[in-house]
Order: structure tokens, then C-alpha cells, then sequence
């Protein structure tokens, strides 16, 4: 299934925090991306692809337009899905995470906003977020191939000419034919892992030293 | 087809095996490596040029043949090799452990819960004594164990001859799976070599030979700087050791072989660090030009040797000792010195270890932290080498067995701490790292099985 990336407008991260932002003692461990879509009508969302940075738990809240008429309505489409088994340990910290349709908890149908609600727990973290989030919507379908007439109603078999008596029979010719390219299809599919094993060019291995790049 | 569906289910059982947990994305990973790597090929680059010689050389016909007369007695030559130095010793990778800082975590400068009273300074999972009996389930107490079933004073229809005989069984069916699950108790040594071959995946086929004489070639025809730090490691460390003195000259056919072995680059797929790269003289910058080196990407480190020392009871045939030695160090001993967060890498062995010893041994991790001697600048040296030359022999293999059979270097780190909770007593009466260090200088009487068992089962939390 192809997918389309929507561009999409991701607005600064809100921190939700008790009190004044600005103390020290105590980071906001709640924190709020809106992802907006402003060039794009409302469209069926596929996939959401990020890498985390530190989010513990992630909930997403689709805005949904259920009908023409009726106004866009908030829902839940995932809640508190754990990015990091362990708060406090650099498991699945800094993983890539994919997200589909299929995982979600609503209809990803006429989406015209999102909203990602980031948290972490553990107070041992300096920071955390998402990173390098993409929308995907689906694609159109690979387009049905029309085969050609020839192949889907294949002539019935001709009577074959007859040919000189020196020349091999012709359809033992084919099936030999048919082996080898089996054969070489067999060689070509299972190609030795095995390599060659040269290191140097040419016969020549005389270095400079070692580049530090 | 049935064959290529065996080989086919082969492979990709090696290459998941290897893949699983491989995290070579973190940002922790690549900032600390990067500086340690450049260290490692300043001081290389610095060799060459102090004693003027080249990193590789190809030799002069006369030379050729001397050397490979010469093969397989290596060991009677006596290069000058004072002037060569290590690259690096297992306390200096050390250093470069305790300063990897995540720069996302709050370190402050003030003890709080979230100091680490250890070295290691980076939050990773490690299991707790729990965990690792869940994990290591068939060491425990009611489970019978080659290390200790198998002593004189137990019968051996008890447990021994029934092992036994399981182990002819899967040799005879060459179930690699079964092989490993049945190591998990320990090998009879007449089935060692075999069973380590079948887990392992090792088959001498006569073009695993041909490849091996490959090497062979390459070693003669070109001659490394490497080769130099290979030779005073081996003089360094295996040949003043008592029990592998013996296997010097195949420790040179092995490891001046392994350093030819283009087939080793591929293990940094899923190895954060990157092999050092070098142009052919006069075309710098040339990406036709570029070459490894060494040809496998792999520079030794001071006590590098003991990897390969231990094999050389199982394995007497240079090619198969050649090829068990490299699928040991894809698999396992290259975690053991490269910086990554894998649960077998070294980071996490050092961060379970004193774990371990804080949670269940409190009092002596206490005490050894007032005097000057964090436990894991004495333990560091046992785990980089696998207790390869600390460790008896007999004993050494029943770990090494337990490595294979749980695909896992966690169990180093638990011996390591069983260790310091057996000599705990003599430990709390020391006063300074020097005297630490002298009750824990010599493991040789220790029996691993009964250590580990103990440890896990059978102490009251």
C-alpha cells in the first residue's frame, strides 16, 4: 500500500505544568503538540512516523469532521502508549516509531487536525518530545494492469511445421531450453555469500595514515 | 531445495540472532565512541610515524618464503618489539566508560536519588537477581549442572552418564537448537569442541579451508603494523601464561590471519563502531582508493590474545580453530570492547554489576567506595576478557559453555559480583584498593558453577 506524506504544520510544544513554568524545581512532565494541516482538506490518515526523544507515554486526539454539516468533533484515537517500558532507563528512548490506521482506537477518516500529548514521568530527564513527525495519508492504488489479449487467451496450440530431418525435434529443444533457464535462474537466485576477500587495490596495500574523518 | 530452504532458515536465524537489540542509533553511542576512536587511531598513526614504519608493507620475495617456513613455528622468532606499545589496555577503555555522560540526563552536582553510586553513569535497563533467575533457570538449585553434578563425591549415574548421553543424542541428530539449550548445562569435555561447532554454525567444508589458506596468502605477502602489536601481545600476555604458553604459535596463525579477514566488516552492521579507513598512498581522498585497516576493521588491544587462547584445547586444526575464533568474536567478544547499549555490550555489564553488588551487597559496596576502591576497576579487567587468564581452564569453559547456551555476556557480570560475595568477608577488613585488589588478584581455585548458584539461588535477600 503506497503512502503520501501531507505536509503538515507542527506548532511549538506546550508544556502543561501546575503553577509558574518558569520554576526550577520540577519540570512540566505533560507536553502538548498541536499538528496542523492547513493547505489539505480533511483526509484519511495511513501512518504517523516519528522519533522519539525521551516521551514515556504518548496520546493522540484526532479532530474529525463526521459529516458536512455537522461541526469537527475531538476524539481519542490512542491513549497512553508506552514508548519507554522503563521511564527512568534509556530503553526505547530514541527509537523510531511507526503508528497506523489499524492500531488506532477511532476512524482515521476526515482528520483535520492533531493533537499529540506527550508525557514523561520520570523526573531524570532534562527534556523530551518528538521528532521529525510525518503524516502519512494512503495512497491511490497500483492501477490494474489490463493484460494483453494475446496472453489472456492463448491461441491454441498450431500444428508445427514440418522441418528437415537433420534439425533436433524442436519442442525437446525447447524443454531443454526451459532446464537452462531454470538453472540459471536457480544460480542467479542463490548467489554464494561467500566473498572474494581482497582488501587491497590492485595488489597494492601501501597506506597513508589513517584518516580521522 | 530442501538444502537451500536449511541454508536459507540458516542465515536468517544468524542474521536476526545478530540484529536483535542492536541500537546504533543513540546519540550517547555515537558522541562517545567518536572521540574514543579517534584517540584509538591518533595513537596508532603516532606509532607509525615515531618508530617509521608503515601501517602495511608488501613483503620482498626472500622474506615470503622465510615466513612461510617459518609458519607454524612463529613463536621462535624474536622480533625487538620493545619499541611497540599497546594501543590501548582494558583500564583505559575503562576511563573513557566512566566519563559517557547522556547529555539528556540530569546529573547534578548535589547526591541526590539520582546519583549512580557506582562508576557507570548511564541509566540502562539491567536485570535484577529475580529477572536473572527467571532468565538463567537451568542453574538453578534443583537442575543438575556439569561444575558441580558431576564432582567426585556424586555419583555419576545420578546426573553425569544420562548428560552424557543426551549430548551423544544431539550430536548424532546436529540439532543446533538442542545443542544450545542442552549446554545450558554445561558440556562433557569429550563433546566440547563438537557441540560449540553445532551452536556456532561451523562446518568444515573444503572451501572454509580454502579461505582460511586465502588468509594464509595475504599474511605472507603483506606485513602490518599490526602484526608487530599482535606479536608483543601475545608475548605480553598468553605465552607468561601457565596454561596457554603452549598454544603461542597457533594464537599467530589465528589472530595474523583474523587481521586479513575482509569477512569480519560485516559484524559493524550492527557494531556501533565504525572500522578505521586509510587511502592508497598518493591518492588521498579517493573513494576507489579507500581501504580498511586492518582488512577486518578490528585494531588489538592489550590482552586481545585471550580470546583465542582458551579454544586452543578444543580445537587443533588451524582453519576450524580459525573459524570457531572469528564467529565467537562476531557474536559475542566484540561487545566486550565497543560502546554500545546492547544488554551484552560492556556498558550494560559494568552497570549490572555494580548493580548487583549495591542491591545485594550493600554493606560491601559501601565499604569498598569509602576506601578508594570502586569494585568495578577491579572486576572491569575480568569481563573485557570473558575471565579469559583468570580463571582455570576447566572452569573457563563451563562459563564459556553457559555463553553460548544462553547467547548472552550478562552471565559475566553475575559471576563477577558472585565473586566479590564469596571473598565479602575478607573484602570488609581491607583498607585500600592495593589490598582489594590482592584478595581478588587470584581466581584460579574458584569453581564457577557453584559461585553462580549460590549467588542467584541460594543467597537470602
Amino acid at each position: 500500500m503506497s503512502r503520501i506524506l501531507v505536509p503538515c504544520h507542527v506548532k511549538g510544544t506546550v508544556a502543561l505544568q501546575v503553577g509558574d513554568v518558569r520554576t526550577s524545581q520540577g519540570r512540566p512532565g505533560v507536553l502538548v503538540i498541536d499538528v496542523t494541516f492547513p493547505s489539505v482538506a480533511p483526509f484519511e490518515l495511513q501512518e504517523i512516523t516519528f522519533k522519539n526523544y525521551y516521551t514515556a507515554f504518548l496520546s493522540i486526539r484526532v479532530r474529525q469532521h463526521t459529516s458536512a454539516h455537522t461541526t469537527a468533533k475531538w476524539l481519542t484515537c490512542l491513549r497512553d502508549y508506552c514508548l519507554m517500558p522503563d521511564p527512568h532507563s534509556e530503553e526505547g528512548a530514541q527509537e523510531y516509531v511507526s503508528l497506523f490506521k489499524h492500531q488506532m482506537l477511532c476512524d482515521m477518516a476526515r482528520v483535520s487536525e492533531l493533537r499529540l500529548i506527550l508525557r514523561q514521568p520520570s523526573p531524570l530527564w532534562l527534556s523530551f518530545t518528538v521528532e521529525e513527525l510525518q503524516i502519512y495519508q494512503q495512497g491511490p492504488k497500483s492501477p490494474s494492469m489490463t493484460f494483453p489479449k494475446w496472453l489472456s487467451h492463448p491461441v491454441p496450440c498450431e500444428q508445427p511445421a514440418l522441418l528437415c530431418e537433420s534439425l533436433p525435434d524442436p519442442s525437446r529443444v525447447s524443454s531443454e531450453v526451459q532446464q537452462m533457464w531454470a538453472l540459471t535462474e536457480m544460480i542467479r537466485a542463490s548467489h554464494t555469500s561467500a566473498r572474494i576477500g581482497r582488501f587491497d587495490v590492485d595488489g597494492c596495500y601501501d597506506l597513508n595514515l589513517l584518516s580521522y574523518t | 531445495m530442501l538444502q537451500e530452504e536449511s541454508d536459507l532458515s540458516l542465515i536468517i536465524a544468524q542474521i536476526v540472532q545478530k540484529l536483535k537489540g542492536s541500537n546504533l542509533y543513540s546519540q550517547l553511542e555515537r558522541q562517545a565512541w567518536g572521540s574514543w576512536e579517534k584517540r584509538i587511531l591518533k595513537s596508532l598513526n603516532s606509532m607509525c610515524t615515531e618508530l617509521s614504519i608503515p601501517l602495511a608493507r608488501k613483503r620482498p620475495v626472500g622474506e615470503q618464503k622465510e615466513l612461510l617456513n617459518k609458519w607454524n613455528e612463529m613463536g621462535t622468532d624474536e622480533p625487538d618489539l620493545s619499541l611497540f606499545r599497546p594501543v590501548y589496555a582494558p583500564k583505559d577503555f575503562l576511563e573513557v566508560l566512566i566519563n559517557l555522560r547522556n547529555p539528556n540526563y540530569e546529573n547534578g552536582d548535589s547526591l541526590s536519588f539520582r546519583t549512580h553510586l557506582g562508576l557507570i553513569q548511564i541509566p540502562l535497563k539491567v536485570k535484577d537477581i529475580p529477572e536473572l533467575k527467571e532468565c538463567f533457570v537451568e542453574l538453578g538449585l534443583n537442575t543438575g549442572q556439569l561444575g558441580i553434578d558431576d564432582s567426585t563425591q556424586v555419583p555419576p549415574e545420578l546426573f553425569e552418564n544420562e548428560h552424557v548421553r543426551i549430548g551423544q543424542k544431539v550430536l548424532a541428530e546436529q540439532d543446533s537448537a538442542a545443542a544450545q539449550q542442552y549446554i545450558r548445562q554445561g558440556s562433557p569435555t569429550a563433546l566440547r569442541a563438537e557441540l560449540w561447532a553445532l551452536i556456532l554454525n561451523i562446518s568444515s567444508e573444503p572451501e572454509d579451508v580454502l579461505y582460511y589458506e586465502q588468509l594464509k596468502t595475504n599474511v605472507i605477502q603483506h606485513d602490518l603494523l599490526v602484526d608487530s602489536l599482535i606479536y608483543k601481545d601475545v608475548k605480553l600476555t598468553a605465552s607468561n601464561d601457565d596454561y596457554y604458553f603452549v598454544f603461542e604459535d597457533y594464537l599467530y596463525q589465528v589472530l595474523l590471519c583474523f587481521s586479513r579477514d575482509t569477512s569480519v566488516l560485516s559484524h559493524f552492521a550492527y557494531n556501533s563502531a565504525s572500522p578505521p579507513k586509510s587511502y592508497i598512498r598518493g591518492k588521498l581522498g579517493l573513494e576507489e582508493y579507500a581501504v580498511f585497516y586492518p582488512p577486518n576493521g578490528v585494531i588489538p588491544f592489550h590482552g586481545f590474545s585471550m580470546y583465542v587462547a582458551p579454544l586452543c584445547f578444543l580445537y587443533h586444526e588451524p582453519s576450524k580453530l580459525y573459524q570457531i575464533f572469528r564467529e565467537m568474536y562476531v557474536r559475542f567478544f566484540f561487545r566486550l570492547h565497543s560502546i554500545s547499549s546492547h544488554p551484552s555490550g560492556i556498558v550494560s555489564l559494568c552497570l549490572l554489576f555494580e548493580t548487583l553488588l549495591q542491591t545485594y551487597l550493600p554493606q560491601l559496596f559501601y565499604h569498598l567506595r569509602e576506601i578508594g576502591a570502586q569494585p568495578l576497576r577491579i572486576s572491569f579487567k575480568w569481563m573485557v576478557r570473558a575471565f579469559s587468564g583468570y580463571l582455570a581452564t576447566d572452569q573457563l569453559l563451563l562459563l564459556w559453555d553457559r555463553i553460548l547456551g544462553y547467547n548472552s555476556l550478562e552471565i559475566l557480570a553475575v559471576l563477577a559480583a558472585a565473586v566479590f560475595a564469596f571473598r565479602a568477608v575478607n573484602l570488609m577488613e581491607v583498607t585500600s584498593l592495593a589490598a582489594a585488589e590482592a584478595v581478588l588478584a587470584d581466581l584460579s581455585t574458584l569453581k564457577v558453577m557453584p559461585l553462580l548458584q549460590i549467588f542467584l539461588f541460594a543467597t537470602v535477600t
